[in-house]
């Protein structure tokens, strides 16, 4: 049996997706933007995507939602023409992110920082949450944006955007989240939440690799990342990548069609999941269930090397994460881990299940059964679990 | 960079079998007791490396013969990756049958060249090289223990990589000889920062006492000293921009500053620009100078000349 738990890494593209994509490979491959008849085949099943995806964020036609590549390209484009447009030009100096951010910000933040910008960097309380009143009590007048994620890649936690946008409305500050976990997983609404930048990606929801979006509120558009032939009404150039946005959009239909499936029925597969989990000795999971996403569990097996339960668990035909896959070829311990405060011998136990509407109830048996053997199996070569310190006599009970 | 560095994720296909197997089957996994010890008529030596909050740790137990100091049953117990787990497993194999004193001469490169499937092809990728030195940083400890010795005195040098053991003398010396300026060729040259990359500089897996940028910059600061003791025995053309205006400035203050201030004025240096074959001083007098007519004439002539005559033959000078 191949298991794959790794869902907030990347999702199998839905059939349905896949489907409506194909006939713009061999069949209506014109470029839109071209005169002719192989680029009108493409106009109206672009603007039909389009809609679905204003749709699923409930964005008024008036603003834009611009296709870019990724959800990295995204939130360097909202990064760097903040540079442009209000720290190069000294109008502001400052800007407001969490410390658990994606590497895309993280990184992004950083490098405005080596450029003169002063960078605050929100702290999560021990529940894994970023605390709305914190931003309040960050923004100056200096403060050019806020942007905080709406729900968590590693742990799942769900930030008080709405709360958050606010506080950035009334203080008049710009607002970005970068929602890539949030859509299918949560209600997303760009009017309610007041936010002004929404970073979303197509390959956690179920459509292809390579798009993602940016929704970008009327009149606070951004300096172009991308200069060009003036596609996406100039504010992003590039050929359309047109069976990806294709894609995006029955994606992000199916998505909300099954917002409630994946709140409550995945939600009941991961909860099941989670019991089994902790009822291993010495096992713990971080951020409430009801604070979280349907989908993410993160735990900690004491004794247990994250890298080590990897390899047991993919020798067993099942995918899960140490944390953010983007971080994983390096030697480092799971960011959040450290953020919360775990007990620092904590810090490289952590493992990520994420799940889908794909996951099935037999997988999610054959897991806890994987899981169990795993930690037995590693507890049993763990140099630091149930060892005496003091003599030298077997101090270790295999199977506690 | 290039076609290898672009796609990520690797990592684990780039383990040899040998390794995959030991992951899943370490055959040295486990405990040697008092009683077993003494079953042997050896001594039991438990020694540990490394902790759970740094990744990874390790538990190596030896069953050492008194009357020959032959480690007769060794073992281990590991918290830690794959690798960490293969490398501890080797590193007990190896052990087995060699005294205290061989053992001490394991290092982390051995543990990996016997992981390799074949001779030339590494056994793990670079960034898990790490992982090998802790077993052989646990050898030095229990050796240390058996003996009643500290395990710095197995340490005969200051190792600045230890993953690729490249001692602190041989770094300073391929850098000197090789002039080299940047971290790409210190690995070139030597290998060191090519794997797990904490010591290139603070900030990475593991803290050091001296990192690789260290080095350089100890080198590059040998080369300044060296430039500015030359200073005085350098021509006015071979120097630097800097080291022409201070030379420029010395002259001034020695012969020319104190006259113009007995007369109420100053002068300052603006820039120094070379035109042609020549030197072009930018000055501007400052106080009474600025006013006073000998300042484009008989002033103007003696500040040239006095320059003319201490650095060079082809300096101007230029009143702004």
């Amino acid at each position: 049996m191949r298991v794959y738990l790794d869902n907030n890494a990347t999702t199998i593209v839905d059939p349905h997706v896949f489907e409506e994509m194909e006939p713009f490979f061999v069949q209506k491959y014109g470029n839109p933007n071209s005169l002719h008849q192989f680029a009108s085949d493409t106009h109206k099943p672009l603007k039909e995507a389009m809609q679905k995806i204003y749709a699923g964020i409930h964005a008024p036609n008036e603003d834009s939602v611009v296709i870019t590549s990724c959800a990295t390209e995204s939130n360097n484009w909202v990064f760097k023409s903040i540079y442009f447009d209000y720290i190069l030009t000294g109008r502001k100096n400052h800007i407001i992110i969490s410390e658990v951010e994606h590497p895309s910000v993280i990184a992004c933040a950083r490098f405005l920082e080596s450029k003169g910008c002063k960078v605050t960097y929100l702290p999560i309380n021990s529940e894994g949450i970023i605390e709305a009143h914190t931003v309040s009590a960050f923004i100056t007048d200096k403060t050019a944006l806020v942007s905080i994620m709406w729900v968590n890649n590693e742990t799942g936690a769900i930030f008080p955007i709405h709360e958050i946008g606010e506080i950035c409305k009334a203080k008049g500050v710009l607002f970005h989240t970068d929602a890539v976990q949030a859509i299918g997983k949560v209600p997303v609404d760009v009017q309610l939440a007041n936010v002004d930048y929404l970073t979303m990606s197509a390959h956690k929801f179920h459509g292809p690799k390579g798009v993602g979006a940016l929704y970008i509120k009327k009149g606070k558009e951004l300096t172009p990342l991308f200069h060009g032939g003036s596609q996406m009404g100039g504010l992003r150039s590039g050929t359309l990548n047109v069976a990806g946005i294709v894609g995006m959009g029955k994606a992000m239909e199916q998505a909300i069609d099954s917002l409630d499936f994946e709140m409550h029925d995945v939600k009941e597969l991961r909860d099941r999941l989670e019991d089994a989990v902790l009822a291993i000795k010495d096992t713990f999971v971080v951020t409430p269930r009801e604070k979280r996403a349907s989908n993410t569990i993160l735990v900690s097996f004491r004794g247990v090397e994250g890298e080590a339960m990897l390899w047991d668990l993919n020798r067993q035909g099942i995918a899960a994460s140490t944390g953010s896959a983007c971080a994983s070829e390096d030697l480092e311990s799971n960011p959040v881990m450290e953020a919360i405060g775990a007990e620092a011998d904590l810090a490289h136990t952590a493992i990520r299940f994420s799940l889908s509407r794909y996951t099935t109830s037999e997988e999610i048996d054959f897991v806890i059964d994987a899981v169990n053997t795993a930690v037995e199996r590693l507890r049993g070569i763990s140099s630091s679990y149930a060892y005496a310190p003091e003599g030298h006599e077997s101090g270790l009970s295999v199977g506690h | 960079m290039g076609i290898d560095s672009l796609i990520g994720g690797t990592i684990w296909d780039e383990y040899s079998d040998k390794v995959t197997q030991l992951m899943a089957n370490p055959k040295n996994m486990g405990e040697i007791t008092e009683e077993q010890a003494a079953a042997m008529g050896a001594k039991l030596i438990v020694a540990d490396f490394g902790a759970e909050s740094c990744g990874d740790a390790v538990r190596l137990y030896w069953a050492v013969t008194p009357n020959d100091d032959i480690i007769v049953e060794s073992k281990f117990k590991s918290f830690g990756c794959g690798t960490a787990i293969a490398s501890s497993d080797t590193m007990a194999e190896l052990c087995k049958g060699k005294s205290v004193d061989e053992a001490v001469k394991i290092t982390n490169i051995d543990v990996e060249k016997a992981m390799r499937d074949t001779p030339d092809k590494p056994a793990v990728p670079p960034q898990k090289m790490h992982c090998s030195v802790m077993a052989y940083d646990v050898i030095k400890k229990a050796a240390a223990q058996y003996k009643g010795v500290d395990a710095a005195s197995f340490e005969a040098e200051i190792i600045v990589c230890e993953c690729a053991r490249i001692s602190l003398s041989t770094l300073r010396e391929v850098i000197r000889i090789n002039e080299l300026t940047t971290i790409e060729q210190i690995t070139d040259y030597t290998k060191a920062g090519a794997f797990c990359k904490s010591c290139i500089r603070p900030g990475g897996h593991e803290a050091k006492d001296i990192y690789l940028v260290d080095l350089l910059a100890e080198y590059e600061k040998e080369k300044l000293a060296l430039i500015a003791d030359a200073g005085d025995s350098v021509s006015f053309a071979q120097m630097t921009i800097v080291q022409r205006i201070k030379a420029v400035d010395k002259v001034i203050d020695e012969n020319i500053r104190q006259m113009l201030i007995m007369d109420g004025g100053n002068m300052e240096i603006l820039d120094i620009k070379e035109n042609g074959s020549n030197f072009d001083i930018y000055i501007r007098y400052l106080g009474a100078c600025s006013g006073c007519a000998s300042s484009s004439t008989g002033t103007l002539y003696a500040i040239e000349a006095t320059l003319k005559e201490r650095l060079d033959e082809n300096i101007r000078v230029i009143p702004l």
